[in-house]
């Protein structure tokens, strides 16, 4: 009879600049990790298999679907959430440009979309249109706000929106 | 003082007479040249901020103290009787807490003919047949995965067509034969057979469109959490106040003791209606542990049990005079409910409203299979009553040599057909005809002309289009209240939904454009029971038409009440007092701001309540519209590309341009998903979804996203309503597919006649067409 896996082991995170000690089992998704034992719950859980984007976090500024990451390879890398884009009650310029171009509509796939266009504008700060929309194809949106997630990003990186390395919440 | 009215109200097709308390003095609509400062402009939305940066607490969301959570265990079994269920490994998991069975289950009531929470009899594979509960979800699945269940199976029917046979295996056994009601809906005007012998031309079609699955991105779930005798329900809902009244039904707990919260929702598209089983069933758990419990659905159970817009098969058969002119329409539809269906969506709709016609009789029947039940799903059986209507009225214009758009124009109807009252507003021509100038309507019939769209090149460019009808004007009950801060800040309170349609808003825009306030000094609470009053459910796009006019009233009220404030105060005559700004004045004089008078007055609140008048009852009230398509067939890979769409829609006065648009391509990209790439797919021998996934059932991604240009008609309805708005939630939908299929049809020649129009079926038919 099986009743647990491997016991918890005790890690820590680097989640938006703070360090966290948590302890969970191995099997533990990055996602379940922020969500349930940090109470970061901006990182939704929509298809749990990598289609949707709607868990996308930042690991060393690279958009990783943590509904596919365990916690414990986590350890040592900089995790930068939804919740740590913004800073001291403030949005980031490219969450104003969501909010500006109407990018969404019930929001559940937004946090991912924001951060992917983040990790987007990190890699290739001035895309085309196309190479916006071939960035951010991986992050699904039902209510169909593409068309205003695309000008968002197009704005954001007129803007200049994402010029320094994120993971410390600090996004100049 | 209160006034007890009976008023028609239509959702969705379903009409019903009601009672309804109406609070305040009706104010006479907005006039179509009213000066407005901030109704009507591109608003972003007021919730925009809370949705991007991680704050907006949906249900999946909620976390309490000592919360534990459910998981959902489900049948994989097609039919059957439950024998045993045996839990004992389950139960052993270090924190399980409890498992709720058919055995254990509470005996209430639900659907038609189930007596427990959980039934013992399975009618599809995916159905809930046990709950789990533990302290952390790896542990509750952990414990699902081993759960015993020894079933007695049974032959099941899994094939709508297969389904109908006389013979079928039953899926519900009590019932005589698979069709919802034991027969089909028959709706019938005029004298069909007369209409046909008048055409001297017809046309028929036979069209199928797939099962589609909502795929709302929060799936269905909720967190029930008790306070003493106290529930509180946190639901992913379109209706809070349903929630909150089913719960107490179900429990036998009287309103004023439950609370449904749904504040954030990650979408719902006509499947989040109250009624379902796990919200008593998280209840139920929640009292037994003493704890919070949080049961949300997994992609999987979501896309197996929590609703779909069914499979349909449709007959369409026009009869018309060589102008064009029509005399008859023959509907018959099929639409797959799987195994429980408690009302046929109304397939005939399109058919029985959009033309002039006097002669019309349909056939529209539900029909009962092993597969996961229907829901509504945005504008139900319209979307797919459109396909097949459109694609009649295409190839009785060929069959008359008439321009498609032509003979639309030439079939505009006078009134609601169905029961014969004018429209209050029915401005379809102006719909097509600026429609038609952005998409360049007249390409396609110089084209036509040149056979150019049969030419040999491996890319086939053709334009289509559909109308639109669709109700949306809403009504009462529906109530607001607000209350002005002693700090000039104002709050709207309401029990309506934002689904992430941009309800608050317009509910905010509405408010301080009555009050005088800047749209910043309003905040809008929705989706709460115990912070606002009666709001309907966000259905049948009804909300806008319902709601505005009560938060109107409200502000009205509280405008009235604060304008009495300041006229003693002042000593000034009241009707001389306008507020604007934010900023009171006599006549031009500034006399003070809102903020100071209210600041003097210390620790005070100044109240307003508003509602929704009745319906007129000399008009009736619908959308109308139209979108064309342009799409490029590759006839070597068989992939069709929608180059762009052109949406043309009035849904009365436009409160606000930015949201609105965001309904309308929200809709038109979930009408393509259905047009070209979206189906549940079913092994039907084995009674087995393939593809409940996101993997698999294949929802549009940004590159699939065409120019889409969105016409704002923008024509305030004042017989409707006071602010002269009506919905957009589903407009937008209604006629995507029936343009991109009526597209293709033009650019190959040969129609597709089974949606989603694939590359597979691209290919088939370019063969058929060659061979």
């Amino acid at each position: 009879m099986i009743e647990h896996g491997p016991q918890k082991t005790a890690i820590m995170l680097d989640v938006n600049g703070l360090t966290q000690y948590v302890e969970i089992e191995p099997r533990r998704t990055l996602l379940d990790t922020l969500r349930i034992d940090l109470g970061l719950t901006g990182a939704k859980l929509v298809c749990n298999m990598g289609n949707c984007g709607a868990c996308t976090v930042l690991v060393d500024g690279v958009a990783v679907y943590s509904c596919l990451t365990l916690a414990i390879e986590c350890e040592g890398k900089r995790i930068t959430t939804i919740e740590g884009l913004s800073e001291e009650g403030s949005l980031h310029p490219l969450q104003q440009a969501f909010v500006q171009h109407d990018a969404l509509q019930c929001g559940f796939c937004t946090p991912g979309q924001v951060l992917a266009a983040h990790a987007l504008l990190e890699r290739n700060p001035q895309p085309t249109e196309a190479e916006v929309v071939e960035g951010m194809s991986g992050n699904l949106c039902r209510c169909g706000a593409y068309r205003g997630i695309v000008e968002a990003v197009l704005t954001a990186a007129k803007e200049q929106a994402v010029t320094s390395k994120p993971g410390s919440g600090k996004t100049a | 003082m209160p006034k007890v009215i009976k008023t028609t109200i239509n959702v969705e097709g379903r009409v019903s007479e009601k009672f309804a308390i109406v609070e305040g003095v009706e104010l006479p609509p907005w006039g179509e040249n009213e000066e407005l400062g901030i109704v009507g402009y591109p608003t972003p939305r007021i919730d925009g901020a809370a949705r991007v940066s991680g704050e907006a607490r949906y249900t999946y969301d909620v976390q309490l103290n000592g919360m534990v959570y459910a998981r959902m265990v489900r049948a994989k079994a097609v039919s059957a009787m439950i024998g045993r269920v045996d839990v004992a490994k389950a139960k052993a998991v270090r924190g399980v807490l409890e498992i709720m069975t058919p055995e254990n289950a509470p005996e209430i009531k639900m659907g038609s003919d189930q007596t427990h929470l959980l039934s013992s009899e399975v009618r599809f594979a995916g159905q809930p047949i046990a709950v789990v509960v533990a302290l952390d979800p790896y542990v509750a699945a952990d414990a699902a995965a081993l759960i015993e269940v020894h079933y007695e199976e049974r032959p099941f029917v899994a094939d709508p067509e297969a389904a109908l046979a006389e013979d079928a295996v039953k899926v519900q056994a009590n019932k005589p034969n698979n069709l919802l009601n034991g027969k089909p809906r028959i709706k019938e005007r005029g004298d069909i057979q007369a209409g046909f012998a008048e055409a001297e031309v017809v046309a028929e079609v036979r069209v199928t469109t797939p099962t589609a699955l909502h795929n709302a991105f929060e799936t269905h779930g909720c967190v029930a959490h008790w306070e003493g005798d106290q529930l509180t329900i946190y639901e992913s809902t379109q209706h809070a106040f349903g929630v909150r009244e089913f719960a107490a039904k179900k429990l036998e707990l009287p309103l004023s003791k439950v609370r449904a919260v749904g504040t954030y929702m990650g979408g719902g598209f006509g499947a989040k209606f109250p009624g379902n089983a796990y919200t008593i069933i998280a209840a139920t758990l929640a009292k037994r542990l003493r704890r919070p419990v949080h049961l949300m659905y997994d992609r999987e159970g979501e896309n197996l049990e929590a609703g779909n817009r069914g499979r349909t098969i449709q007959r369409v058969k026009l009869g018309a005079k060589r102008d064009g002119t029509l005399t008859a329409i023959e509907y018959n539809g099929i639409s797959e409910g799987g195994a429980a269906m408690s009302w046929i969506p109304m397939l005939e709709g399109p058919a029985s409203m959009m033309y002039r016609c006097p002669n019309f009789r349909s056939e529209t029947t539900g029909v009962l299979t092993n597969l996961g039940p229907m829901a509504a799903f945005r504008a139900p059986g319209f979307v797919e009553g459109m396909v097949g209507l459109e694609a009649a009225m295409d190839e009785l214009a060929a069959k008359v040599d008439m321009d498609p758009l032509e003979l639309r124009r030439k079939n505009i109807p006078d009134t609601d057909q169905l029961d014969d009252k004018p429209f209050s507003s029915f401005p379809v021509a102006e719909c097509y005809r600026r429609g038609a100038a952005a998409i360049g309507w007249e390409r396609r019939n110089q084209r036509d002309q040149a056979t150019a769209a049969q030419s040999n090149g491996r890319y086939r460019r053709g334009i289509g289009m559909s109308s639109q009808i669709w109700w949306g004007g809403g009504g009462p009950p529906a109530y607001a209240e607000m209350l002005l801060n002693s700090d000039g800040t104002a709050t709207v309170m309401t029990g309506t939904q934002d689904l992430g349609t941009g309800t608050r808003t317009i509910l905010a825009q509405v408010a301080a454009e009555e009050l005088g306030l800047p749209l910043e000094h309003v905040n809008v609470t929705v989706g709460d029971t115990l912070q606002g009053p009666f709001g309907p459910g966000s259905g049948g796009s009804i909300t806008t038409g319902s709601m505005t006019p009560a938060v109107r009233s409200a502000a009205n009220d509280l405008r009235n009440n604060l304008c009495d404030i300041v006229a003693q105060m002042r000593d000034v005559p009241q009707e001389e007092i306008e507020i604007r700004g934010g900023v009171i004045y006599r006549r031009d004089e500034e006399l003070a701001s809102v903020k100071d008078v209210m600041g003097k007055l210390g620790d005070v609140m100044l109240t307003g309540t508003g509602s929704r008048g009745p319906n007129p009852d000399d008009v009736s009230v619908v959308t109308s519209g139209v979108q064309f398509a342009e799409v490029e067939v590759d006839t070597v890979t068989g992939q069709v590309k929608v180059l762009k769409i052109v949406a043309a829609h009035d849904s009365g006065r436009i409160m606000n341009p930015q949201t609105f648009n965001s309904q309308i391509y929200g809709g038109i990209i979930q009408g393509l998903g259905l047009a070209l790439t979206e189906q549940r797919v079913v092994d039907t021998g084995r009674g087995a979804v393939l593809n409940p996934n996101l993997e698999f059932y294949k929802v549009p991604t940004v590159a699939d996203v065409p120019e889409i240009e969105n016409i704002l008609i923008d024509i305030p309805d004042v017989k409707a309503n006071s602010t002269g708005a009506k919905g957009a939630g589903e407009p937008g939908i209604i006629p995507t597919a029936a343009a991109i299929a009526n597209a293709v049809a033009n650019a190959l020649g040969v129609r597709i006649a089974d949606l989603p129009i694939t590359p597979g079926r691209v290919l088939e038919a370019l063969e058929r067409e060659s061979s």
